[in-house]
């Protein structure tokens, strides 16, 4: 029998079986049927490829918190959902060296680098690929058909670089398997530099032909919907950036059919679905107010189909998540709810959260000696 | 004070107070030109001339400088040697002239130049001024070098434009974008400070040691 | 602001003991004199080298767009129709004029015009030089001058055979009138080069690719209906 305690602590007092260990272990739950259908679309290089990147990812947080430079334990999970996502975005016949690479990224720079769990600005999947985009672009944008046949026993050659050396080339290799060179583009790659669009029926189970897609959109969805039902997941982030992101590509549609494709490729298309379901919701890198995730939400969706249309790249959702991260504090800042019994009359609820500069912090020269009164810094939150 | 020039006052610059690895100044053109080997030796051989022949004429002038238009002065002089700097470097190449760009004129501004007139020159008699000045902008070099080379390898597989890894090898094209220059530097930063304090521990326990013993 | 800046100031504080006005000026003239002696001689001193740095650089560009280039004369086009040739020390070309190299083979026979383009690529302007040959009345060489395209991809218009071959005879033919480019240049999409005046872009470096094509087009579009009605000047211009 324990001695009864009075344990002071502050906010939060929530009593429940969630640990950060258990939200991040249904998570990895979640995502590994997801993988296995990878591996199903892709053979044995999707596997290695998933299970070098997760390994780099683990090698290096455990180095990296034997040290003392980050927070964290290996045992979190945190760091194999790093890697399961960051392979999932990587084509599967990426290198395995550039993987490991960007697996080590992911976790040095994306968040050691700002403390270990709970500390990192941006999702540290998502570094890594970025650094590995920006490395390595001709390797990451070579995909490669699905449901090959003898995909179980032959690698993509691609796959089995030597450390530090370009790839083979995936042109000679599909020849043989009597592929033209278009097979391997993205669906996205396709619409963006030849104009065609797959139908979207096709795209959500991606199991018709040979398409070099990710994982399914489908499959993702329903592991999402798992999250969310069981309250691992604030359901608002992806339903707020699906919707932005559908909303603002009907628009286009509406007024130019011709030019842009129909909203519902746009969804199911790229990594979207993925992203809004399990990158975006991060929780140390989205906002934790109501409000704030409609707005991230919203901007991450408007962010990637502007994106896809109008910039040179044919994906966008890794960059738009990025801005979504990094806005997030600030997103944050703007939409704090009002504390009970404040502000409920005179229709200024919605300054009471935002405190503007005092004009006295400015500069002590220029603002004289007549500083004005200061009305709005007792309400300032303490630190 | 005295015209004795110490040994220190030249290695101040290579190593207690490296300009990029410990003062982590002049970034400018430190980040912008060290995409190869070759480019940055060149930005460190100008800044090394600018340095010293400034160093040397702000230390000769530094009695009848009146401290109202010190800068202004420091700035003439600076500006002066990066324009017979600009001329050298297209007189031996344009292409080096090409890939240096701007940065040659931005020498002007580089904070090490004009923080050394400031702080070292015009306080000090032309030798110790200019030995100060050759250790810094060898502390200088030593660092643009350092930056440009691991870019070299990294982003072309190559040093001194010799192919390292043969023709195999996959650049990380991020090595040679701007980015790449922020994380090489911060990587040598990372390197310095755990040496730093590594050195700084063991003397610690040198010290607990001989405590202990006594 | 300024209206409530009246403070009240109870403490004075001593007014700076006045300028030393003369130093000053001494000081600064003596620098000003100084400076402006090492700027010149080290101006004099590197002059030929640089010039013919300069002319060295300039020269090799033109060669590498037309091979069988021996020397080069450097023209201006003028905006009323005529054209002027340009020593070695004018630098600035006439308002208006457009300037280009007439490159001439080792006989002495017109092998070329080099003229410079330049259009806005992915990261900055794409400087091109391309060979026009007034025989087949085509573009037959094309060089970059300079760029600061995405190393790895944008930077493939160096070296990209598929993508060179494009210049061995890209047609830049003139209307009737000679006023304008028949068929205005253009890069389009990797696979559907169909006609002679089009550059096949490199897959993946589309905005590159289309970039070295306006360049191209502009150029020609802004030289070519000047120069062709001249060219007989330029073949006799160097035999005599």
């Amino acid at each position: 029998m324990t001695q009864p305690l009075i344990e002071i602590r502050s906010a939060p007092h929530l009593k429940a079986a969630k640990s950060v260990e258990t939200i991040m272990r249904h998570v990895v739950y979640s995502l590994l049927p997801i993988c296995a259908f990878y591996i199903f679309q892709y053979g044995i290089s999707a596997l290695a490829s998933i299970l070098v990147v997760t390994i780099a990812c683990l090698l290096t947080e455990r180095a990296l918190i034997s040290t003392g430079t980050q927070a964290g334990r290996l045992s979190d999970f945190s760091a194999v959902i790093t890697g399961l996502l960051l392979a999932l975005t990587l084509p599967p016949g990426f290198p395995l060296w550039m993987g490991a690479v960007a697996g080590v990224v992911a976790i040095a720079l994306g968040k050691a680098l700002f403390g270990g769990i709970g500390f990192n600005v941006f999702n540290p999947a998502l570094v890594g690929r970025a650094f590995v985009q920006a490395a390595f672009p001709t390797a990451i944008a070579t995909y490669t058909p699905s449901f090959l046949a003898g995909r179980f026993t032959e690698f993509i050659p691609s796959s089995l670089a030597l450390p530090l050396m370009i790839p083979a080339g995936a042109a000679e290799w599909l020849k043989a398997k009597q592929f033209d060179a278009l097979a391997g583009a993205t669906p996205l790659a396709k619409w963006k530099f030849d104009g065609v669009v797959v139908n979207a029926d096709e795209l959500l189970t991606s199991l018709s032909g040979h398409m070099a897609v990710g994982p399914a959109p489908a499959l993702i969805l329903l592991c999402g919907a798992y999250l969310a039902a069981r309250r691992f997941m604030d359901w608002r982030i992806p339903v707020a950036i699906l919707g932005s992101a559908a909303l603002t590509a009907w628009l286009l549609f509406a007024i130019d059919p011709g030019r842009y494709p129909n909203p519902f490729f746009m969804l199911f298309s790229g990594g979207l679905i993925l992203g809004a379901v399990y990158m975006a919701t991060d929780m140390a890198t989205s906002p934790v107010t109501p409000k704030g995730m409609w707005v991230y939400g919203a901007l991450i969706g408007l962010l990637t189909v502007v994106i896809r249309y109008y910039s040179g790249l044919p994906e966008g959702v890794m960059y738009a998540i990025l801005i979504g991260n990094a806005a997030s504090p600030l997103i944050e800042r703007i939409t704090q709810p009002t504390p009970f019994g404040r502000g409920v009359s005179l229709g200024r609820t919605r300054k009471r959260a935002s405190y503007p500069l005092n004009p006295g912090y400015i500069s002590r020269e220029e603002a004289g000696a007549v500083t004005p009164k200061k009305r709005f810094l007792p309400r300032k939150p303490k630190k | 004070m005295s015209a004795t020039v110490t040994w220190d006052e030249f290695t101040e610059g290579i190593w207690r107070q490296n300009p990029v690895f410990v003062m982590v100044l002049g970034l400018c053109p430190m980040l912008a030109v060290t995409v190869s080997a070759v480019n940055a030796m060149t930005m460190g051989l100008a800044t090394m001339f600018v340095l010293v022949c400034s160093s040397a004429l702000v230390s000769l002038m530094r009695k009848m400088v009146p401290k109202e238009v010190r800068i202004a002065t420091y700035i003439v002089i600076i500006a002066t040697f990066v324009t017979v700097v600009d001329y050298l470097i297209q007189a031996v190449s344009l292409e080096l002239y090409e890939a240096l760009g701007a940065f040659i004129q931005l020498i002007v501004v580089n904070c090490i130049i004009l923080g050394r007139a400031e702080a070292h020159a015009s306080k000090n008699p032309p030798l110790p001024a200019m030995i100060n000045a050759l250790g810094m902008s060898i502390g200088f070099f030593i660092g643009l070098f350092a930056l440009g080379s691991v870019r070299e390898i990294l982003g072309a597989g190559t040093l001194f434009g010799v192919s390292l890894f043969g023709s195999g090898f996959q650049p990380w094209v991020i090595m040679v974008l701007p980015p790449g220059g922020f994380f090489v530097l911060g990587g040598w930063l990372l390197f310095f400070s755990w040496m730093g304090r590594r050195k700084q521990r063991k003397q610690t326990e040198k010290l607990a040691g001989v405590s202990g013993h006594a | 602001m300024t209206d409530q800046r009246v403070i009240p100031v109870k403490h004075v504080p001593p007014p700076p003991p006045a300028s030393p006005t003369v130093g000053m000026i001494r000081t600064l003239g003596l620098v000003s004199a100084i400076c402006g002696l090492i700027i010149v001689s080290a101006y004099q001193s590197t002059y030929d080298a640089v010039a013919a740095n300069k002319r060295i650089a300039t020269e090799r560009a033109v060669f590498k767009v037309i091979p069988a280039a021996k020397s080069i004369v450097e023209y201006a086009a003028l905006p009323n129709g005529g054209i002027q040739k340009l020593g070695a020390g004018d630098t600035a070309t006439p308002s208006g004029a457009v300037g280009f190299f007439a490159a001439y083979d080792e006989h002495g026979r017109l092998a070329g015009i080099a003229a410079e383009g330049g259009a806005k690529g992915y990261a900055d302007t794409v400087r091109i030089m391309f060979g026009y040959s007034p025989a087949c009345q085509c573009v037959v060489g094309f060089g970059v001058v300079a760029m600061r395209e995405t190393p790895g991809i944008g930077d493939k218009i160096i070296k990209d055979r598929e993508f060179l071959a494009n210049f061995a005879a890209l047609d830049v033919k003139l209307t009737a009138d000679l006023s304008a480019l028949a068929n205005e240049v253009m890069a389009v999409k990797h696979g559907t080069k169909s006609n002679p005046w089009q550059i096949d872009a490199i897959a993946g470096a589309t905005i590159t690719s289309r970039a070295v094509g306006r360049a191209i087009n502009d150029a020609a579009q802004a030289l070519l209906p000047r120069l062709v009605p001249k060219l007989e000047i330029l073949q006799k211009a160097q035999k005599s």
